[in-house]
């Protein structure tokens, strides 16, 4: 037995198919048929409550090719039926064992749908689940949870990583980066620095990077304040590229506001149109928080916006070298149909190197006496 | 970009007549691109030969043609309508090929008429086998090792380097028909040369096979933005080797990782990308299962059965934005249906799992040959949605209404564990059963992956769903046992089976634990966000989304399920008519069906949609839930008739016909009565249980009998008998499939057969007109060819019909539809058959005679007179035209079936012909048919069973005269010679010479009437009959079967031999036209 409560007070009741014992988290909903091993290991779901809103969960099991990062962020797992015999050739623990292994709380047996339809209308709210009594005290302390602000500095990496290669040279801050951003910009032959959220400016600086690519992540993008520092010390230094926090941080940067979506966008089915050329591709999408368009500088240009509700999903901005999408070009799960943009800016880094423009950048950084 | 403004008038071509691989799905398809057409204010002008279908409706289109999809009638209608564009893509198979002809023929071109949409060149890349291998392996994506041939020789070559197994696939053609897999030279040569046959330009693919592969669909779209969305993937449960249309089939796949799903989806949008597709397209992969390996096996650059799945898997409207695309619209600019916000780039997240089951003849054709390969034999489909892939797979399993419910088949209990095993090996329609009878004795689930190659996902469910019995068998049944249980999809009926409780026990538990079924929405986006469409399936222990109006009455129309032999298109006609007919009458209109092919399953026909199976069990949760004012039986077939009974006894409001008048109809004693009372000649019959009141039974009425069980559909298991021996044959086994009802035995009258359809409103009828089949009777009226207005009819007997059917139709206080059917012999009129509901003539007779028959039929159910309406009652007058039916057949597609006709259906389909006189119509019945009329005199077989042989006479007589030579079998050949008829003898037992005769296309075509109608009667000179008429099929040599469409087709090859100079003019035009010609005698 398992059980969940919502902010609201409902309760679903389901049977436990994770760890034992009580998590507390932001319940969203992800409406992705397939994927639910790279969902539950991209560290964008930390302290976060994942309602899958496709109803058979466990099928193939989990292979040990598909992590996003060696560990499961999300705090919760809610599922309508759990697959009990998963079958696939390359699966090595079944999900429950998985779940289990992580110390993850699961349940299945919810009416995902109707809980999706909870969450749609009431928008994103706190939940907790647990595998004992819903007491009086995890009520109490259900009202008073709330997601920590460092939350994407806790998933970030503590050290340094570096990856050798005989590409461009980019210094990647990992604000809770999914292992396919990466392995997308290796397989393109980029050299990577990978630093922890908290890196400072000076030293990407001190590391004459080509360009910087600042992560996915989880939590508001106004919280990350550390990391909001670096980019804006970074900013006219070196081209910049950001992908979904990493987009929200450097929109943040160049004086745009940030808002909370009502309840999110996670699935792998969203269309974007690419207001440039009038093309129209299906993303990938996990974020709760969106970028105003309004509140977009003038040296901004919009770039991506998504045709289901109309909300921002890219920009760039000329003088600053700056390009970033609030969607997942690296997919996983979902379409891929946006991995050219990744392929895109390797390619415009490229040039930029080869032209002499980034050594003239980093020239005048020189001389400007930073 | 916007619509393409240039475009004003559009030529829509629709699929023809129903055959295996091209059904319903098609009128589906093409009643959405009308409608989406003349949303852009295009005028839409539409040709289609089937008269069965929505499309050829008038408020369809603007101009509608019922005429042969031949060349010279589109030459004619667009030389006629000039239209500026065609749409191709979405009349199926027939529609691509016949735009790709008047393509290559010039005509297009000639009358400046754009093929809107995908274009030729794509289409061609991706219909031709070459064409399309050479591109696939310039964009690198996989195909499997094959070549593509023109001769049998070419092929051995090929066969000899690569090895068997081998599949075979014809170019051009539809439900891979021609096409199979051969494992020795033998059956390679046979498939190959069918192939080359089948296909209209002469090209097979052969290609090594990957049977035991997954198979994996996806249904994608592209606009000329190059915008590509993946509608929805579906995953076969049968492996590779099973055509996709007998396969069972889920959506979306359940055993792909993302990234497996992801590859596959990546590579769809390359080809389509590569093709340039504008519009619906379809894409089929075999996935390797141990590896991420993976072949493309074929493109459907069109709207296909797979798309009519997907679009009601998922919500989203294929045929709809296809043509949306061809009109020159984005993707992104075309508004989504569904949330009313936002667009129809997109892509549909499901929240449940489909499960489709194909729906077999084999029930017809108990000595058809059951095993499943890459030829399609599937006559239509079914399809169920569910929360979790139990119930989705149980009620679809429902869905077949089969005798039995659930997966336990008692057939299989008997055998041995070994015996078993091996037939798990067996690929046929049952096999599924077999796999739970399996996993019920505890083999394992490794060993029957191994032996069947079905993922052990799908066969692990299948166990739960076994063990789960054994649960309900074992333990008490507690109300949280049954909830479980109905969560699973088993039926109350079921659950008291296995835990040996009565019914009512079962739903005291059900009613006690206050549990009963809740609704979801269909909604294309998970719930992501606010949904109206009306699109709903039934599930337990959740939420319940209905909405239900309680303000406004409401009435359920049942539907007809699966397309099947006999209960076909019509009623999907029927059903959405009466749909809007409910509708206009003030009423909430709500449908429930369970077939994916229709438009009745269209979530915008009906005020609400409820996607569930035809079972009385999962109708009263509708009915619990709606709480409608009454619910409508007569439009859905024998499916919805046979539901009538348990709704009425559950006290359920049935409008129109009361039941116990159905009863009577139904009820053999009870009609006897009836007619007695009424004083209306009969045939005299028995309804007889017993093997000794049969022997009594045909004492009493002497020989020839017809022989049926009760409550048939389609005259299933009917029968003529001549003597004794065939009768108790008979009855023996025709007592196996219906012990709940009696066997019918009666006098078999040989005259001529005539049908009538009426609307009554229990006191008054109103005949729109009568019908004349042109074979005698003895022959199902389905498979009649059938004439309206009468040819030979005399006034007096059209009087004596108009007189029975005012009878009967006041004696039951028939309200709504009734269908009577009568055999005539010496000027008088025998009742055969009065069938209170909608009939198959229904569409037919509303668009010859532009009477609205479900209409006036529902308003008359509802309380409105016929004389109300503005009619006046009896039998209205002829109309200017004359129209011949003319059933089509799919012998092609079904191995080991007799093509004889008899007076059980055999015909898939039907066209119409339609012209001025009889003679026109006529030609044009078989042109649109696909009968051709050689130009060359070669040789016609004659082969006359004893009874037809004086009749066979006159046949090798006009036969003689056209100018054809007679070769005839040596029974045949004497008495033609004692005739004075010339004719080649051909010995009776060198099946090899006919054989090759028909492969080298010598025989033009063949007259043979069979010996006996019995089934068992496979010996002698009946079995000679049979292998004939079965080679004739193999090699596509016409062959007819009763002297009358003998002749008639002989009277259309002279009338064709004149050169007449046909013309092709919209349904209104001849209808309003003046007739021309008295009455014609044949």
């Amino acid at each position: 037995m398992a059980k969940l409560l919502l902010t609201n007070g409902m309760i679903f009741e389901g049977e436990s198919i994770g760890a034992e014992g009580t998590a507390f988290g932001e319940i969203c909903f992800n409406t992705s048929m397939a994927g639910y091993q790279e969902i539950l290991t991209d560290p964008s779901y930390a302290e976060q409550v994942i309602v899958m809103t496709y109803p058979e969960i466990g099928n193939y099991g989990i292979n040990p090719d598909d992590f996003e990062s060696d560990r499961v962020s999300a705090r919760g797992f809610v599922i309508k039926n759990y697959c009990e015999h998963e079958s696939h050739y390359k699966s090595s623990i079944n999900l429950s064992d998985y779940l289990k292994k992580n110390s993850v709380v699961g349940i299945s047996g919810v009416d995902t749908r109707y809980l999706t339809t909870v969450i749609r209308e009431a928008g994103a709210m706190n939940c907790v689940i647990t595998t004992g009594e819903i007491t009086d005290e995890i009520k109490e302390n259900l009202k008073n949870y709330s997601m920590s602000k460092d939350v994407a500095l806790n998933v970030s990496r503590r050290q340094t990583d570096v990856y050798k290669n005989d590409g461009v040279r980019l210094a990647v801050i990992d604000v809770g980066i999914k292992k396919s951003i990466l392995e997308n910009f290796k397989n393109l032959g980029c050299d990577l620095t990978v630093f922890p959220g908290f890196v400072s400016a000076k030293e990407i600086l001190h590391g004459k990077f080509d360009a910087v690519l600042i992560s996915n992540g989880p939590g508001d993008p106004q919280d990350a304040v550390k990391t909001i520092n670096t980019v804006k010390n970074l900013l006219g230094k070196i081209p910049m590229y950001g992908i979904c926090l990493g987009y929200q941080i450097l929109s943040i940067v160049l004086g745009a506001k940030t808002y909370k979506l009502k309840y999110g966008h996670r699935g792998a089915n969203h269309p974007v149109i690419n207001l440039e050329t009038n093309k129209v591709i299906i993303t990938s999408q996990n974020h709760g928080y969106a970028t105003d368009i309004d509140t977009l500088p003038e040296n901004a240009i919009a770039t991506y916006k998504n045709l289901n509700d109309g909300t921002l999903e890219g920009f760039r901005c000329p003088s600053y070298h700056i390009e970033a999408v609030q969607f997942h070009p690296e997919a996983a799960p979902g379409p891929s149909d946006a991995n050219l943009i990744i392929s895109g800016w390797v390619e415009t880094i490229k040039k930029n190197k080869k032209s002499g423009f980034t050594s003239l950048l980093q020239r005048m950084i020189r001389k400007s006496g930073h | 970009m916007p619509k393409n403004e240039s475009i004003k008038n559009v030529l829509v071509i629709g699929s023809g007549p129903i055959v295996i691989g091209q059904a319903a799905e098609f009128d589906y398809a093409g009643v959405q691109a009308c409608r989406a057409l003349r949303e852009e204010g295009v005028r839409v002008i539409l040709v289609n030969s089937n008269p069965a279908t929505i499309m050829t409706d008038e408020n369809i289109a603007d101009k509608v043609y019922i005429e042969p999809l031949t060349i010279e009638a589109f030459e004619y209608i667009i030389n006629k309508e000039r239209p500026d564009g065609l749409i191709a893509s979405l009349g199926g198979q027939t529609g691509l090929n016949l735009a790709m002809s008047l393509h290559k023929k010039g005509i297009l071109k000639k009358y400046n008429v754009k093929l809107l949409g995908t274009s030729v060149e794509a289409i061609n890349n991706a219909e031709d086998r070459e064409l399309f291998k050479e591109l696939m392996l310039n964009i690198g994506e996989p195909v499997p090792e094959s070549t593509t041939v023109s001769t049998l020789e070419e092929a051995q070559k090929f066969a000899q380097k690569i090895g068997y197994p081998l599949i075979i696939r014809p170019a051009f053609t539809l439900g891979g028909s021609g096409g199979g897999i051969a494992s020795n030279p033998q059956e390679f040569e046979q498939i190959v040369h069918s192939g080359l046959l089948r296909s209209p330009i002469s090209q097979v693919l052969v290609e090594k096979s990957i049977a035991g592969y997954k198979e994996i669909e996806y249904e994608v779209m592209r606009d000329a933005n190059d915008t590509c969305i993946a509608i929805c993937n579906m995953e076969n449960i049968d492996p590779i080797g099973i055509h996709t249309g007998d396969s069972f089939v889920v959506a979306p796949s359940q055993t792909l990782t993302n990234k497996e799903y992801q590859m596959l989806r990546t590579s769809a949008l390359k080809i389509i990308k590569a093709l340039k597709i504008e519009g619906g397209c379809n894409v089929q992969y075999a996935l390797d299962t141990k590896s991420n390996k993976y072949y493309v096996i074929e493109v459907n650059p069109r709207v296909s059965r797979s798309s009519a799945l997907a679009s009601k898997a998922t919500g989203y409207p294929i045929a709809k934005v296809t043509t949306k695309i061809a009109m020159g619209y984005y993707l992104h600019e075309i508004p989504n249906a569904i949330t009313h916000k936002t667009v129809a780039a997109f892509e549909p997240a499901l929240d449940y799992v489909v499960t489709k089951i194909p729906k077999w003849p084999f029930d017809k054709f108990a000595q058809g040959d059951r095993l499943l390969g890459t030829k399609m034999k599937a006559t239509g489909e079914v399809m169920a949605i569910g929360r979790t892939f139990e119930s989705s797979f149980k009620k679809a399993v429902t869905s077949m209404e089969d005798k039995n419910t659930g997966l336990v088949r008692r057939k299989y209990m008997q055998l041995s564990d070994d015996e078993l095993k091996a037939l798990l090996h067996v690929q046929d329609d049952r096999r599924i059963f077999r796999v739970a009878e399996a996993l019920t004795r505890r083999i394992s689930v490794d060993e029957i992956n191994q032996i069947t190659k079905i993922d052990k996902w799908f066969i692990y469910k299948i166990k739960s769903l076994v063990d789960f019995e054994q649960r309900l068998k074992g333990e008490i049944l507690t109300p949280e046992l049954y909830l479980e249980a109905k969560e699973k999809g088993f039926l109350d009926s079921e659950i008291a089976i296995f835990s040996k409780k009565h019914l009512s026990e079962v739903e005291k538990i059900k009613d006690d634990a206050r549990i009963k079924a809740s609704f979801k929405i269909v909604d294309t986006c998970a719930a992501e966000f606010q949904a109206y469409t009306p699109y709903y399936y039934s599930t337990y222990n959740e939420f319940d989304e209905n909405k239900v109006d309680e303000l406004k009455k409401s009435i359920l129309i049942l539907g007809s399920g699966s397309i099947r032999i006999g209960q076909g298109i019509e009623f999907d006609y029927c059903s959405v008519h009466a749909a809007w007919g409910v509708r206009e009458n003030g009423y909430q209109s709500l449908i429930v069906n369970s077939n994916p092919e229709t438009l009745s399953t269209d979530f915008d026909v009906a005020d609400k949609l409820y996607f569930e199976p035809m079972n009385i069990e999962n109708i009263m949760n509708i009915v619990n839930s709606e709480k409608p004012y009454g619910v409508m039986v007569q439009f859905g077939g024998q499916t919805a008739i046979n539901l009538a009974g348990k709704l009425h006894e559950r006290g359920v409001n049935i409008i129109g016909t009361s039941i116990e008048s159905i009863n009577a109809a139904e009820d053999r004693k009870l009609f006897e009565k009836l007619l007695r009372d009424l004083n209306i000649p009969q045939p005299q019959g028995r309804a007889v249980r017993k093997v000794a009141d049969a022997i009594k039974a045909y004492e009493e009425l002497g020989f020839p009998l017809l022989v049926r069980p009760s409550y048939v559909i389609g005259g299933r298991g009917m029968q003529v008998v001549y003597n004794a021996d065939e009768l108790l044959t008979y009855f023996n086994s025709a007592l196996k499939f219906s012990d709940e009802h009696p066997v019918l035995i009666d006098q078999y009258i040989e005259g001529q057969e005539l049908e009538l359809d009426a609307v009554s409103d229990g006191e008054n009828v109103l005949i729109p007109g009568i019908t004349e089949h042109i074979e005698r009777a003895g022959v199902h009226s389905g498979d009649s060819m059938a004439i309206y207005p009468t040819q030979t009819v005399s006034d007096n007997v059209k009087s004596q019909l108009v007189e029975y059917c005012e009878k009967i139709a006041r004696a039951l206080k028939v309200k709504g539809l009734m269908n009577i059917q009568f055999v005539i012999k010496d000027d008088k009129a025998y009742v055969i058959e009065v069938n209170p509901r909608a009939s198959r003539t229904v569409p037919i007779m509303s668009k010859v005679t532009n009477i609205p028959m479900v209409e006036i039929g529902i308003n008359a159910c509802l309380g409105r007179s016929i004389v109300e309406q503005g009619y006046t009652p009896g039998l209205v007058k002829k109309t200017a035209l004359v129209c011949v039916k003319v059933p089509v057949f799919s012998f092609q597609k079904l191995n080991r079936i007799d093509p004889a006709l008899a007076p059980e259906m055999k015909s898939t389909g039907e066209v119409l012909g339609i012209d001025r006189t009889f003679d026109n119509a006529l030609l044009k019945g078989f042109l649109a048919a696909g009968y051709t009329f050689p130009d060359r005199r070669g040789d016609v077989m004659l082969s006359l069973n004893d009874n037809t042989k004086p009749e066979g006479v006159g046949i090798a007589r006009s036969l003689t005269d056209l100018g054809f030579r007679i070769v005839a079998t040596t029974g045949t050949h004497k008495y033609l010679k004692e005739h004075g008829i010339n004719s080649k003898e051909i010995q009776n037992f060198d099946m090899e010479k006919m054989q090759e005769h028909m492969k080298k296309g010598q025989l033009c075509f063949i007259i043979n009437t069979p010996t006996s109608n019995a089934n068992s009667a496979r010996v002698g000179s009946e079995n000679r009959g049979f292998m004939i008429r079965t080679i004739a099929e193999m090699y596509s040599t016409p062959c007819f079967t009763s002297p009358d469409t003998a002749n008639a087709y002989l009277r259309a090859l002279k009338y064709f031999v004149s050169k007449p100079k046909m013309t092709y003019d919209s349904i209104e035009k001849y209808r309003l036209e003046q007739p021309q010609e008295e009455l014609i005698h044949i």
